[in-house]
């Protein structure tokens, strides 16, 4: 082979490489993103805005791995993110996937979550706090850490409060250990908001700031129709209009939380259809199908239908 | 003379990302990791002082190395060794266990005699660094 080197030959070798290397498409192809992001739109309903966000992060860590390959300047981008939304938007459920979308880019080593609250960050008495924090971000280095109700860690109420302490050691991690630990916030919106007014060295180092929307009703019917499938249920045609009908009342009512009121209401909705089951039994045995459907009683018998000022369940 | 006790002693000084690879393969393998450090290198020392709790749950190496190098820069002239633990039901011991700090000078061990009963002697083996108090023994 470098026997028969001449220049003409090298830079000719050289630029055939360098196309090769560089042609997005192939990248992409041979990168597993694809496969995840369509999982993602199949798997998860509605969150448009979300998923706008990981499809950027994902092209831009595509996009550094290549131009790291050309030789440019590619340092790793800082992957800190805060999730704000209303209860039950997925907020969890999209840091899960994260971390595997994270991995699966190389931009984490392990891919695991950790989900931690105040509780496991902040200690309870003086010295307690600063070795707790630090034994969570051990735990969680090479993968993402999640942290629950992050508003939680600062009482301004109590200037003596060891959250602070907590959040000065994240902040030295977050910014020193990018490439070790990537630190996702979540919260509710107006708490978070007030949470990153009163720490502006958390808020300038989060590099993304995404809000989870409300699900229309539309969305909740089809994050329903998902939950039965996967449950091995399914809803008599009376029963979807039932379904159908009582998100559009439960929405109204307080303490609505999205897509985890749906999922109580399809849990309450099982007992109400094993009691039916099993108050009705005769001679006969169950079919698969009686089995398998729920009827528009078990769901019409829902607190929600009775009283409708009611909180409902 | 150069202090060989646990694995990979009778080879030079592992590099840290020698030591970053070991530690790494350990926690693939679900052991729960140590730090602990002495300056009293008797072999029968089998207590050395912990640094840090044990670290368990762990799974990636970078937590542990931090662990190595804060005990490092705490205690530079001293022994220092990873130690790796594995819970499983009837194993419930030390799988590896290395050195990862060591001091610049080691002074060894001296042989000592003692006559006994019927021109028995008993033999002793004394570190030289242990003649000085603790804390000024290396450095």
């Amino acid at each position: 082979m470098m026997t028969t080197a001449v220049p003409s030959d090298e830079a000719g070798v050289e630029s055939d490489e360098a196309n090769l290397d560089l042609d997005l498409g192939a990248a992409l192809s041979a990168s597993p993103i694809e496969a995840l992001l369509a999982t993602l739109d199949a798997e998860l309903i509605g969150l448009v805005p979300v998923k706008t966000r990981i499809r950027e992060i994902a092209a831009l860590l595509l996009v550094e791995k290549l131009r790291g390959r050309a030789g440019l300047s590619s340092g790793p981008p800082s992957l800190h993110m805060s999730f704000t939304g209303n209860p039950g938007t997925g907020k969890t459920t999209i840091a899960l996937r994260m971390a595997e979308i994270l991995h699966s880019l190389g931009y984490v080593r392990k891919g695991h979550l950790v989900a931690v609250t105040r509780d496991d960050l902040v200690g309870q008495f003086i010295g307690h706090t600063a070795p707790k924090t630090r034994e969570v971000l051990k735990r969680a280095m090479g993968g993402v850490l999640f942290i629950d109700e992050a508003y939680f860690l600062y009482r301004p109420e109590n200037e003596r409060d060891y959250g602070q302490e907590a959040i000065e050691i994240l902040l030295q991690v977050m910014e020193n250990q990018r490439d070790d630990l990537v630190v996702i916030l979540a919260g509710y919106r107006d708490r978070m908001d007030r949470f990153f007014q009163s720490n502006p060295g958390m808020n300038s180092r989060i590099a993304h700031h995404v809000d989870f929307p409300d699900y229309t009703p539309d969305e909740l019917g089809a994050i329903a129709g998902l939950m039965l499938e996967q449950l091995q249920y399914r809803l008599s045609p009376d029963a979807g209009r039932a379904l159908t009908e009582y998100i559009e009342r439960r929405r109204t009512q307080p303490h609505f939380s999205n897509a985890r009121s749906i999922r109580n209401a399809l849990d309450r909705a099982r007992l109400r259809q094993a009691n039916r089951l099993f108050s009705d039994r005769g001679a006969t045995a169950l079919t698969r199908d009686e089995l398998m459907t729920l009827e528009a009683a078990d769901i019409r018998a829902s607190r929600v239908f009775e009283i409708p000022e009611d909180e409902g369940g | 003379m150069r202090l060989t006790q646990g694995t990979f002693s009778f080879l030079p000084d592992l590099t840290d990302r020698q030591i970053r690879d070991q530690i790494q393969y350990c926690l693939d393998q679900g052991w729960a990791l140590s730090v602990e450090y002495t300056d009293d290198p008797h072999p029968r020392n089998t207590y050395w002082e912990m640094y840090g709790n044990p670290m368990f749950d762990l799974r990636d190496a970078t937590g542990v190395m931090a662990e190595v190098a804060s005990c490092r820069t705490t205690f530079p002239g001293q022994y220092i060794k990873v130690n790796a633990f594995d819970a499983t039901r009837g194993v419930e011991s030390l799988k590896l266990s290395f050195i990862v700090n060591r001091p610049d000078r080691e002074p060894g061990f001296g042989l000592s005699r003692q006559e006994a009963e019927g021109r028995h002697i008993r033999y002793a083996v004394h570190s030289y660094a242990t003649d000085r108090p603790a804390g000024e023994r290396y450095g």
